[in-house]
């Protein structure tokens, strides 16, 4: 990623967030799963209506019940099953969502005010490659295996345009500290000026949350892909280790691309949630209408469309902030 | 504020013994998996350790391209061991005599470089963004340079890939070079 970024620390005058106790991290996971059960019930009711089956109420409520069936369901074992890394996979996907969100001030508050949040998000989210690939390798089944390669290729194919999606915001700020990237937005969001910027990062976070178009790694093709030997609890974790990546790429998104915590009336914590929220629900939505992306084929579309796509937005955003300094 | 100063000097030392051991552990195991692993384990622990060295942008850095660096290990692993025994239990050391002696004469070299070398008192106070620092150290003056020299290199790379890949653009478009959709073995996603 950029080096020349590497020497900015806040320049705005004043710390644009405050950095709370670290006990307040407990509130950053409860934060997260309550914005992982909004996504989860969405897609319910969602899915509920894509097959005009039950009330929204009843559609709602279908992950949690889904959530007792599975925590009530006998673990599967399979013959050789590298068990460490299989778990370590699973359970990891959870704690990479919650370290991302972290970095995201909600208001004006932040548990960690890292001066390279931006860096920091992004280390999390190639995270998700190792963790991935291991639920798909921990399970010594060859269907999970495939599952698993299938998640790095599409990996190859999004990292690279999201990294650069991810400067491009950071450039104008000039700035990785994510309070600062969101206080630099004064009066026009980023997601306006830079809109391909904004397109592919949503892009990453459906691929890393493994999500959508990013599906075919847990394919019905290959007998559910990396998942395809979960059951009970550890299908149940990584479920919901996909809805809080899913969350955690939305908060991230807000003072990225969004303004933060900018808006009227309503205090900037509230801002801050009801923008991560319609970003949440735009993914989920978005789940049902993009056609699955075979990640052969992504391969290409990546390096030959969206990252030089994200690239000639870098260079843009990167000329505008030079002529404006 | 000594309390602290205490965890935070225990905490880097526990992350350097994580490491180690770790990066032991990738002589030991029996497979290729945890073996790589293992190594991203160590790596993350260095980098964290960075991280207590205030040198955040390098730190993350680290454990990002570690990850990373691993992650894709594990398919050229799988794609190119000769008959894939890297899906199979297997010994992770060989040569392994000579290894361990090298091994052991380097920690040596090494170690007494640390002890005999007379280490120079700090000098002033660290800056306030020491990455910043670093950068300067490092590059300084070499900065133009690197600046040129970098699109040399990825020019090279991709020269090499070029010459290096079997078939050309005439095995792709045909003789006249006017075949179109182009005979790939593997179709890609753009239709070219």
């Amino acid at each position: 990623m950029g080096e020349p970024l590497l020497t900015s620390l806040p320049a705005a005058a004043g710390p644009a967030v405050v950095t709370v106790a670290p006990a307040w991290a407990v509130a950053v996971v409860a934060v997260l799963g309550a914005l992982a059960l909004a996504a989860a019930a969405l897609d319910g009711v969602l899915s509920a209506r894509s097959a005009s089956a039950g009330g929204a109420v009843g559609a709602a409520g279908r992950p949690l019940g889904e959530a007792s069936r599975l925590l009530r369901q006998r673990r599967r074992t399979t013959v050789q099953a590298d068990t460490l890394l299989w778990r370590t996979g699973g359970a990891g996907l959870l704690v990479a969502a919650a370290l991302m969100l972290a970095v995201v001030p909600l208001g004006r508050w932040t548990v960690a005010d890292l001066a390279v949040g931006v860096v920091w998000f992004n280390a999390m989210d190639v995270m998700v490659w190792a963790l991935v690939w291991l639920v798909g390798w921990g399970a010594n089944s060859a269907h999970a295996l495939v599952g698993g390669y299938r998640f790095l290729a599409h990996g190859l194919g999004y990292e690279l345009p999201l990294m650069f999606a991810l400067v491009a915001p950071a450039i104008a700020a000039g700035s990785l500290n994510v309070g600062a990237v969101a206080a630099a937005q004064d009066g026009l969001w980023f997601a306006a000026w830079m809109p391909v910027a904004f397109l592919v990062y949503l892009l990453g976070v459906a691929g890393f949350s493994v999500w959508g178009p990013f599906a075919p790694a847990l394919g019905t093709d290959v007998a559910g892909g990396v998942r395809a030997e979960l059951s009970g609890v550890d299908r149940l974790v990584l479920e919901t280790g996909r809805y809080a990546l899913l969350a955690a790429g939305a908060a991230f998104a807000v003072p990225m691309f969004l303004g933060g915590g900018a808006g009227p009336l309503l205090p900037d914590w509230a801002w801050t949630l009801v923008k991560t929220l319609a970003v949440l629900a735009l993914l989920v939505w978005a789940r049902r209408r993009l056609p699955a992306l075979r990640p052969d084929l992504f391969m290409e579309i990546g390096w030959l469309v969206l990252l030089p796509a994200a690239l000639v937005q870098d260079l843009l955003v990167a000329v505008v902030t030079v002529w404006r300094s | 504020m000594e309390v602290l100063t205490v965890l935070v000097d225990i905490a880097f030392v526990a992350l350097g013994v994580v490491a180690v051991l770790s990066g032991g552990a990738v002589f030991v195991v029996d497979s290729m998996a945890r073996a790589t692993y293992a190594l991203a384990v160590s790596f993350v622990a260095v980098g964290v350790q960075v991280l207590f060295l205030q040198q955040s942008y390098v730190g993350v850095v680290v454990i990002l391209m570690m990850v990373m660096e691993m992650a894709v290990m594990a398919v050229y692993m799988v794609m190119f061991m000769g008959m894939n025994p890297a899906l199979m239990p297997m010994s992770m050391v060989h040569s392994n005599r000579t290894a361990v002696a090298t091994a052991v004469l380097t920690f040596l070299l090494l170690a007494a470089g640390i002890l005999v070398v007379d280490w120079p008192a700090r000098r002033g106070s660290p800056p306030r963004d020491v990455t910043e620092a670093l950068g300067e150290a490092l590059m300084g003056p070499q900065m133009l340079v690197m600046a040129v020299i970098s699109p040399v290199m990825v020019a090279t790379i991709v020269a090499g890939v070029v010459l290096a890949a079997p078939r050309t653009r005439y095995d792709r478009f045909g003789d006249d070079l006017r075949q179109r959709p182009p005979d790939d073995p593997q179709p890609g996603g753009v239709g070219r």
